[in-house]
């Protein structure tokens, strides 16, 4: 199965250096057990922009699309063979890059 | 059977369903054909057909995968000591942290013990709706999340194993000291399934020193239910009981499972204190002759691993026995600022300003607790105490 990993934020500041060096680190154990997708940090929520493509004219409007105190800084998809796996991995991802995670299931296509 | 099928199929629904189908056909064929030479494995191999079946009617979107993964697993109906492994991975996957406290409860009680949704409706006094749809929330998650039937890894088992335990605990408190007005103080329902559900543990996981901890726990707790609630419907204290009342026997095999922790030599985890703390009241024959000195010494023990407030609110309440009132009120007065919210913090209060003589300050502390309790029998002991004037 496929868990899309969000990282929880409530500020828009990036990680530190120090942070950057473990999720690299991480992420190289991450390749190594052949979970690894894909991953990537996301740039400020004021910065995002929403699209509503379902009427006739698609409308495009200044983002964030809901007003949160917390949002995803950036994200994980990784390959894991049931949950239980996936979390063992990203209690470790979590210490990584100083955040929270939340993980959720990719619906396979 | 649910377990073992939801093992090999990986789907609750499908699991329950082929096994209950199963049975219909029991009972259909069985009284014209004769019951066949081996039931179990009839029952097993007639509740395997008929989930291939269902599979193949559904056509669901993972068919193809279910259908390889049936392809491949050829494996003859397993030996009866695989079906107590497949019971252990249920309880586990009912019980795993990714669902919801109240979820977990719902689906440990219908799953594992057996019980129907209006049963644990009326458990927790929750609309039966509500808690089929806690149970099909959580099946709907266990599917969709990937949470796997297994027995955790060694390295996660000692947290799961207490997040069962947990879940189990939580069952029986509620059944123990229900909450709500217009409600049974006691539901024996709830205690009972959750002492054959710890049971069942033990005889799976026998070594582990918590399971037996809690246990005795709930023996030695279930063993004072008859002499828990009077006549008049009024919750009756410890020191206050009919001893004689006590259930005998289950006094007996909590003692022993108490003495087998204390002959391991390993240091105990908190049920085990717990239980211990219970054996010591359990062990006096009238409420003047419990030994203080040992409660007061395990619940130091307690503390040292459980810090919390209402931790400490019970060993002052043991501290008032051995050191006197003036004592034990010193050390919940530190604790107020935790524990304002909490009945059973002003009912110590209050019992201990009697104590002292402070009978103003006892009946503010005892209106505070009347206001606070949930459970019908503790308002009409409280409001009684509150109105005494001996």
């Amino acid at each position: 199965m496929q868990y899309l990993v969000s990282v929880i934020h409530d500020k828009s500041n990036s990680g530190t250096a120090e942070e950057a060096r473990a999720i690299d680190e991480f992420n190289n154990r991450l390749r190594a057990g052949g979970h690894w997708v894909f991953a990537a940090g996301l740039a400020d929520p004021s910065t995002s922009t929403v699209i509503d493509g379902r009427g006739e004219e698609p409308v495009f409007t200044d983002g964030p699309f809901i007003e949160a105190k917390e949002h995803m800084a950036g994200f994980w998809i990784i390959d894991a063979p049931d949950l239980d796996v996936a979390l063992e991995l990203m209690a470790d991802g979590s210490k990584a890059c100083n955040r929270r995670l939340e993980v959720r299931p990719i619906l396979d296509v | 059977m649910v377990a073992s099928l939801a093992k090999r199929f990986g789907d609750l629904d499908i699991a329950e369903e082929a096994a209950a189908e199963a049975f219909a056909t029991a009972v259909e064929r069985w009284p014209a054909d004769g019951v066949p030479p081996n039931p179990g494995a009839w029952l097993t191999t007639t509740a395997n057909r008929k989930a291939i079946d269902r599979i193949r009617r559904e056509n669901k979107r993972h068919d193809k995968h279910r259908e390889a993964l049936m392809l491949t697993d050829d494996a003859p109906p397993e030996p009866l000591g695989a079906i107590d492994d497949d019971r252990l991975r249920l309880i586990f996957t009912c019980c795993h942290p990714a669902l919801a406290m109240e979820a977990r409860m719902a689906l440990t009680l219908r799953l594992v013990g057996g019980l129907t949704v209006p049963e644990i409706a009326r458990g927790f006094l929750v609309q039966e709706s509500a808690i089929g749809q806690r149970i099909t929330r959580a099946k709907g998650k266990i599917a969709a999340a990937g949470i796997p039937y297994r027995v955790p890894s060694a390295q996660d088992l000692p947290a799961r194993i207490t997040g069962v335990l947990a879940v189990l605990f939580l069952v029986f408190n509620e059944g123990y000291l229900a909450t709500g007005p217009d409600t049974d103080p006691v539901r024996a329902d709830l205690t009972a399934e959750a002492i054959r559900l710890t049971r069942l543990i033990r005889e799976l996981l026998p070594d582990d020193g918590e399971v037996a901890g809690l246990l005795a726990l709930m023996l030695l707790t279930e063993a004072r239910r008859p002499a828990r609630v009077s006549a008049e419907g009024e919750l009756v204290p410890l020191g206050e009981q009919d001893r004689g009342a006590w259930d005998a026997a289950l006094i007996e095999e909590g003692h022993r499972l108490v003495r087998e922790r204390l002959d391991s030599g390993v240091a105990p985890g908190r049920y085990q204190l717990l239980a211990a703390i219970n054996a010591v009241h359990t062990d006096a024959r009238d409420a003047r002759d419990t030994d203080w000195s040992q409660v007061v010494a395990l619940y130091d023990q307690l503390v040292r691993l459980d810090p919390s407030p209402i931790v400490a609110l019970n060993r002052a309440i043991a501290v008032a026995e051995l050191d006197g009132a003036d004592v034990a009120l010193a050390i919940i007065d530190r604790l107020g600022d935790a524990l304002n919210g909490y009945h059973a913090f002003h009912v110590t209060r209050a019992e201990l300003l009697r104590r002292l003589g402070r009978r103003e300050e006892a009946r503010a502390a005892y209106d505070r607790a009347i206001a606070l309790a949930g459970n019908t029998a503790e308002t009409a002991y409280l409001s009684r105490r509150r109105d005494d004037p001996g």
